[in-house]
């Protein structure tokens, strides 16, 4: 299962829960069961960059999942 | 993992293919532009920073002989949809309502009208005849008034997103909150032989590009619609104007002129919307060009800011925790680089215990735009002064206690993730052997040393490689070429096809002639576009060897390529190696036209730090500065045109050294901007400063084929605080305030000398 870590800032409204195993092969499946789980959270999971093993995708898309990925959502970032 | 490989191309110095024709003024920059039966734009501005528009009366101005249409923000459609703009989502009703104002002003120099007339006089003359009534308020003038009791509320639907804090609800001027935090904090602290903290403040300040901005525009009776302008990202422009002004994003075409500097703040639209309404208005084409007094009033610095930094280490150096809270002036719309702040400035160190809050706070102040690595330096200054003060508390060498502390491959970043191969450890190994290190001072002079991280963006990217007949190739982007990456992009193509760099034209594609490419920014497009180049190279290559296959009458699997040339199969009759000029002159015969191309969408990779030597020398007299030595050192992956490279670290030092020193926005009490002219303005100029020194260090990106990372953006990180350590090390006194300029600086150095010096 990939294990997503949640950023400081959304744990407030997960109850304290700042790492969630989630069974998703892509990501889209893993954005839709952080929302069924937390739905208080449900919009700003789209404001969210989402890192996979270390590579952060502004738009991460349909991007595949290991069974054990490393996933972190963090906020999105402006380049000069 | 990327192989080691021999370069013939990559890693060389060819003259950039633009070169000629920018030394000799051939180029064409965004005001070069002249169509028949155009028009000239003025556009009138706001004298106040608040104010709400009562009326406009544009009756006098259409009167006037010459004036061929006068448009005002009722001219303009109301949008919520959002953008992507850059590396982020823009809300593209700010965007429009920043272009021209419809119910407020928000800062001095603010849109509210604009004219197009047979000529620039008659329309500015048509301007001044507008009566705009207006209810003047109070000005929000900075972070510290902004949060005040009693604030006036630029925007009255307002409300913190984001982590909220105890701040929020009710109107405001927070746009966000975001935090980080990692570990025990407090226990942190309390583990700590040595706790430093201390409050940092920068002003707003310009990236000061060469060229205004500039544009000319034409909509048909159709529909149709075509803008030159000059722009770090031709589709953004594209989509903006058409949701600003209501046109079908089908219908616009947008030319990107060459470009005269960016660094972030020409990836928003400003000129472009509102000459794209007065030509359909109209019905001619319309120029506008800015300015310099309204660039600096009227397009997108960046962020004035408050840091506030605590670091406690242990007595051996080690950092065991810190906290920090950054407000960053959005302008008047929410969206300051204040994340990216936060998530910059502990990226060099392992910090098992911390807590970062960051406020976006706006002000009327003109909407902050990218500035290269946008929020990273402002947060740098901050936490390597304090790393700085750590370092002389505990008489440790500076460079010796950041790598007690760097952080490597494998460790996690504070924004979470782990960092794959990164090269600080390097570049801080390389400072310390370099003889700048060690080389002894005169007098009245200091030396600072700061390190500086940048992500380094991804995003989209598309590239055609056209072969022609005699074997010489042409490479299309859609990224206008302001860092020489038209000079990379043809040395990957003639890297993967084998044929000479001199024999691939590389060109900057519009919006209808390239395929869709994110902005020129991000430090992104030598690594993600270049990507995109050399795979539509490989596909082109790919495509000599099936051509080679049906001369030969072989499999294409049997024909090999090396040097450039395709290899038949051993034991093929009549068949020699056949190079890309000799398979190209029988395009024709072998099935036409070889066009390779790639799209992609790359991941932001290849984190990068920069490490920066910094000597300065002060007159104790006046106050005055100047660097005297100044030694850049970068993880840059792989340096494909080294010039190119060495030129982006030399110029994000120029113009972090002009952060530190000189540049500020000076306004008055009612928010008018003061200095908006480079006579005011103080930038370094080539006499200011001595040759910046740069060493380039290769710790490959596995990303890209190459090993390359974003560059451009890493030098402007550190400046600011080397230049402020290096004062610290001359004067001793603690600078938490910018720029250091004379006055400033001469203040300081008079208190210092009144308080006695006890026995």
């Amino acid at each position: 299962m990939a294990r997503v870590h949640l950023p400081s800032g959304l744990t407030r409204h997960t109850g304290g829960v700042e790492t969630v195993d989630v069974e998703a092969s892509r990501v889209p499946d893993l954005i839709a069961a952080l929302r069924d789980r937390f739905p208080q959270i449900a919009d700003r999971l789209e404001e969210m960059a989402v890192a996979i093993d270390g590579e952060i995708y502004a738009d991460p898309g349909y991007q595949p999942l290991r069974a054990d990925s490393e996933v972190h959502l963090v906020p999105r970032i402006a380049g000069g | 993992m990327t192989a080691p490989r021999d370069f013939k191309y990559v890693g060389t110095r060819p003259i950039r293919h633009d070169g000629v024709d920018k030394v000799t003024g051939r180029a064409s920059y965004g005001a070069d532009a002249a169509w028949p039966g155009m028009l000239h734009g003025f556009v009138l501005r706001s004298p106040h920073a608040h104010a709400r528009i009562v009326s406009i009366d544009t009756g006098a101005a259409e009167a006037v002989p010459g004036v061929h249409a006068v448009i005002t923000g009722k001219d303009l459609p109301e949008t919520t949809a959002t953008i992507a703009l850059g590396e982020a989502a823009i809300d593209l009703r700010d965007i429009g309502d920043n272009v021209l104002a419809k119910t407020k002003t928000l800062y001095h120099g603010h849109a509210v009208a604009a004219v197009a007339a047979t000529t620039i006089d008659i329309a500015r003359e048509a301007a001044a005849a507008i009566e705009v009534v207006y209810d003047v308020l109070e000005p929000v003038t900075g972070i510290d008034r902004a949060l005040g009791a009693g604030a006036p509320i630029l925007h009255p639907a307002l409300v913190t997103k984001g982590a909220a804090g105890p701040d929020a609800g009710g109107p405001t001027n927070i746009a966000s909150r975001m935090e980080l935090k990692r570990g025990d904090v407090d226990a942190g602290f309390a583990e700590a032989d040595l706790v430093v903290e201390r409050e940092f403040r920068t002003p707003m300040v310009h990236q000061g590009y060469i060229e205004p901005h500039a544009c000319i525009a034409r909509c048909g009776e159709d529909g149709r619609a075509v803008v030159w302008c000059t722009t770090q990202g031709p589709f953004v422009v594209r989509d903006a104007c058409a949701a600003i002004v209501g046109l079908d994003p089908a219908n616009v075409k947008v030319v990107p002129s060459e470009i005269g500097g960016g660094f972030g703040g020409k990836i928003v639209v400003y000129l472009e919307p509102l000459a794209l309404a007065l030509a359909r208005k109209a019905r001619r084409p319309v120029k506008i060009v800015m300015g310099r007094d309204d660039v600096f009033r009227a397009t997108g610095p960046t962020s004035g800011s408050k840091v506030r930094v605590k670091l406690g280490a242990k007595r051996d150096g080690t950092i065991v925790a810190a906290s920090a809270s950054l407000w960053y002036e959005a302008g008047a719309y929410a969206g300051s680089p204040v994340g990216a702040g936060a998530m910059c400035m502990l990226a060099a160190y392992k910090v098992p215990n911390f807590f970062i809050e960051a406020y976006d706070v706006v002000v009327n102040k003109p909407k902050v735009a990218a500035y290269r690595a946008p929020g990273s330096p402002i947060a740098a200054f901050a936490v390597e002064s304090v790393v700085d003060e750590i370092a002389r508390e505990l008489k440790i060498d500076p460079i010796e206690l950041r790598l007690m502390n760097a952080n490597a491959e494998g460790d996690r970043a504070p924004y979470g993730p782990k960092y794959g191969p990164i090269g600080l450890a390097q570049i801080l190994e390389a400072a310390r052997a370099h003889p700048h290190w060690r080389a002894p001072l005169g007098a009245n002079q200091g030396r600072g040393f700061a390190v500086g991280f940048w992500f380094n963006a991804g995003m989209n990217s598309s590239a055609t490689v056209t072969l022609n007949s005699d074997g010489s190739a042409a490479v299309v982007t859609g990224n206008p070429d302001i860092g020489g990456t038209r000079a990379a992009q043809a040395m990957m193509a003639a890297e993967e096809l084998g044929i000479p760099v001199e024999r691939v034209r590389s060109n900057v594609g519009d919006t209808d002639g390239s395929g869709f490419t994110d902005v020129t920014g991000g430090s992104r497009v030598c690594y993600a576009t270049g990507m995109a180049v050399i795979r539509a190279a490989e596909d082109a290559r790919e495509q000599l060897r099936a051509r080679a296959a049906t001369i030969w009458n072989v499999s294409k699997d049997a024909v090999g390529w090396e040097n450039g040339r395709a290899i038949p199969p051993a034991g093929t009759e009549k068949a020699s190696p056949m190079t890309v000029a000799e398979l190209t002159a029988k395009m024709t015969q072998t099935g036409g036209p070889i066009v390779g191309r790639a799209s992609l969408y790359a991941p932001m990779a290849g984190p990068a730090f920069g490490a920066h030597i910094c000597d300065l020398e002060v007159d104790p007299e006046t106050g005055r500065s100047r660097i005297v030595r100044y030694t850049a050192f970068q993880d840059v992956g792989k340096a494909v045109h080294p010039s190119y490279v060495e030129g982006q670290m030399q110029g994000g030092v120029a113009q972090g050294i002009g952060w530190a020193l000189n540049e500020e926005y000076i306004y008055s009490a009612d928010g008018v901007m003061e200095n908006a002219g480079f006579l005011d303005y103080r930038m370094p100029v080539a006499s200011d400063l001595p040759m910046i020194e740069t060493v380039i260090v290769e710790v490959a990106n596995p990303l890209h084929p190459y090993g390359v990372r974003g560059v451009g953006e890493v030098p402007i990180v550190p400046p600011l605080a080397a230049v402020a350590n290096a004062m610290r090390d001359a004067t001793g006194i603690r600078f938490t305030e910018l720029p250091l300029s004379p006055p400033r600086v001469l203040e300081a150095i008079e208190a210092a000398a009144a308080i006695p010096v006890e026995a």
